[in-house]
């Protein structure tokens, strides 16, 4: 029997970390993820677990230090948002070409400036290039599960990757809901003990970890780790099929809603996916034909499966979480657009900019989106093609 | 959210708005329901207004925005009548409760002609009275209760002690107090 709950995404995070029970820890806090690391440095000082919690100075020398554990040999996780993200920069690229499969809960908050603590995805989009698995929540339920699922994918042989774990700021992270927990002894077997076959502490073999390489390696040292990123997309199918016999809840690379006989579909990722479902049903009791794709794997990018999932809708709104600076898209807007075009389809794209620096996401709001793409197909104009959604004027 | 009872709470940074609406949403889960309790957040400080919200539900909640048309408002503190829109969006059908010591007819003259049932509450009488101190938050929470009727009083009280008994584990002198406070205020609350 799984156990009926209410907490915050943050606790939600924090209570699949004491399940787990890592070998070390090493974190600095930054809101709104501060809580994570809180929580979890009571369940150490209470001796529900026996982490080594490393309260280290800065996000640099958080993932330096997780970067040292993972390669001794230690099942390593850490937590953080924004600002402190991008001061993990350097350190992120390092743990994926080192093949280290860290978990980061990422608490998505937007970056500075101007300064701002509430949500939005431009914090994981700075490290989307990284090399790291980076999976997306909708709810404190999926904050969890993803987390619970998380060293399965990246610990795996044909992936040995980090993953960052996302939920959205305050939004999910300080919102308490209902959720259902799995026992511990469930998710202690589920997640397994951590043996990696090479790894610093080992008395058996030597290696050497983030060593040079000479332009006649680096080139196919990056190709192995881009198959590796790959594998990532077969492995967490089958690590959910896995998690759905022990949990019922089932995950997918993303989870398509109302979209098999949608002529009108928007594609998000986190917390604004349920929102826009309550928008869905609302414009589907109005018999509008739309529907919603919600991405949970975004690095490695499930294009052609995307692709093949909504290739017989004619307009599609892709919505993005943060602005890309680059004058006509943003990264949800680009990775679609490119896996459509491959695909040879003939949809009509729109891309939306929504939710930065905590701007509210309301059924309205996103149902104003369904509708443009009405008028779209009505008027035969498409317009402009880069939106801002509920922009003052 | 059709079928949601919505509910914003106003208050000020640190008079524990945040915490009643996590209470809130706590009572209401162990009752069984499906449950959302979430503060708006900003740069927070001392005496500055805040909003705290509840979606409380017989199904699962999926969205996840403010609150822009609750069924119900709370105000912990008056002094927020005079700079915040308190009943913007409220719906006629639902109503508000205020914490004041003012006569009621004084109290809605500031609430810029809502037609909805409005009703006040002296929480700094009643949480003097039953704890010798000023804690707005155990007095409203019991209000809000009894108007919204999302449970009965003897349900309400049940659940409550449960979670004092939890959450003052280390000080149980408290408890007795809080209890006073709550049963006092589904009586006050008018």
């Amino acid at each position: 029997m799984s156990i009926r709950e209410r907490l915050s995404g943050n606790e939600a995070v924090a209570v699949a970390m004491r399940q787990i029970n890592p070998d070390v820890m090493p974190a600095f806090p930054i809101t709104p993820s501060t809580e994570i690391p809180q929580y979890f440095s009571a369940f150490v000082a209470n001796g529900q677990v026996d982490t080594a919690f490393v309260p280290v100075e800065s996000e640099h020398s958080a993932m330096s230090a997780a970067i040292g554990a993972e390669a001794a040999g230690a099942r390593t996780l850490t937590a953080t948002s924004s600002c402190g993200l991008a001061l993990m920069w350097e350190e992120l690229y390092v743990a994926a070409s080192d093949r280290l499969p860290i978990a980061l809960a990422l608490v998505n908050r937007a970056l500075s400036g101007p300064i701002n603590i509430n949500c939005d995805h431009s914090d994981a989009m700075g490290a989307r290039d990284a090399g790291w698995i980076q999976i997306f929540s909708e709810s404190n339920q999926e904050a969890y599960d993803n987390f619970v699922q998380a060293y399965r994918i990246a610990e795996h042989k044909d992936v040995r990757l980090p993953i960052m774990i996302c939920q959205d700021g305050f939004i999910t992270s300080h919102a308490v809901e209902n959720i259902e927990l799995i026992e511990d002894d469930k998710v202690k077997a589920f997640v397994g003990e951590y043996c990696p076959e090479n790894y610093l502490l080992n008395d058996n073999g030597t290696m050497a970890v983030g060593p040079y390489a000479i332009p006649a390696y680096y080139m196919e040292t990056k190709r192995a780790q881009l198959e590796a990123l790959k594998n990532a997309k077969k492995v967490a199918l089958e690590v959910a099929e896995e998690f759905e016999k022990i949990s019922g809840r089932k995950y997918g690379l993303f989870e398509t809603y109302k979209t098999e006989d949608a002529d009108y579909i928007m594609i998000i990722m986190g917390s604004a996916a349920g929102t826009g479902k309550e928008a869905v049903d609302e414009l589907r009791a109005e018999g509008k034909k739309v529907g919603l794709l919600k991405i949970r794997l975004f690095r490695p990018f499930p294009s052609e499966e995307i692709a093949n999932a909504i290739k017989h809708v004619k307009y599609i709104a892709c919505m993005d979480r943060t602005e890309s600076f680059n004058g006509h898209s943003g990264p949800i807007g680009n990775d679609v657009r490119t896996a459509l075009y491959n695909a040879k389809a003939d949809c009509e794209v729109i891309n939306y900019v929504y939710g930065i620096g905590g701007r509210d996401v309301t059924v309205e709001s996103l149902k104003s989106v369904y509708e443009a793409l009405m008028e779209i197909e009505k008027t035969g104009d498409v317009g402009e093609r880069y939106h801002y959604l509920s922009l003052r004027d | 959210m059709a079928n949601a009872v919505e509910i914003r709470w106003h208050g000020r940074g640190g008079q524990g708005a945040k915490t009643a609406s996590l209470l809130l949403a706590d009572v209401a889960f162990n009752t069984g329901k499906f449950v959302q309790g979430f503060p708006e957040y900003g740069p927070e400080r001392m005496g500055a207004p805040i909003t705290a919200y509840n979606r409380i539900s017989d199904e699962k909640i999926r969205v996840h925005s403010n609150i822009y048309e609750p069924d119900f408002v709370v105000v912990v503190d008056e002094t927020l009548l005079d700079s915040v829109d308190v009943t913007k969006g409220l719906k006629k059908e639902g109503a508000i409760v205020i914490n004041t010591s003012q006569p009621k007819e004084d109290i809605i003259k500031k609430l810029n002609g809502y037609e909805g049932k409005v009703f006040t509450i002296d929480a700094r009488k009643v949480s003097m009275e039953a704890l010798g101190k000023y804690f707005p938050n155990s007095p409203m929470l019991a209000s809000i209760v009894k108007v919204t009727g999302i449970m009965d009083e003897e349900t309400f009280l049940n659940e409550m002690e449960g979670s004092f008994k939890h959450k003052f584990a280390s000080k149980p002198e408290v408890i007795e107090g809080n209890m006073k406070a709550l049963r006092l205020a589904l009586q006050e609350v008018k």
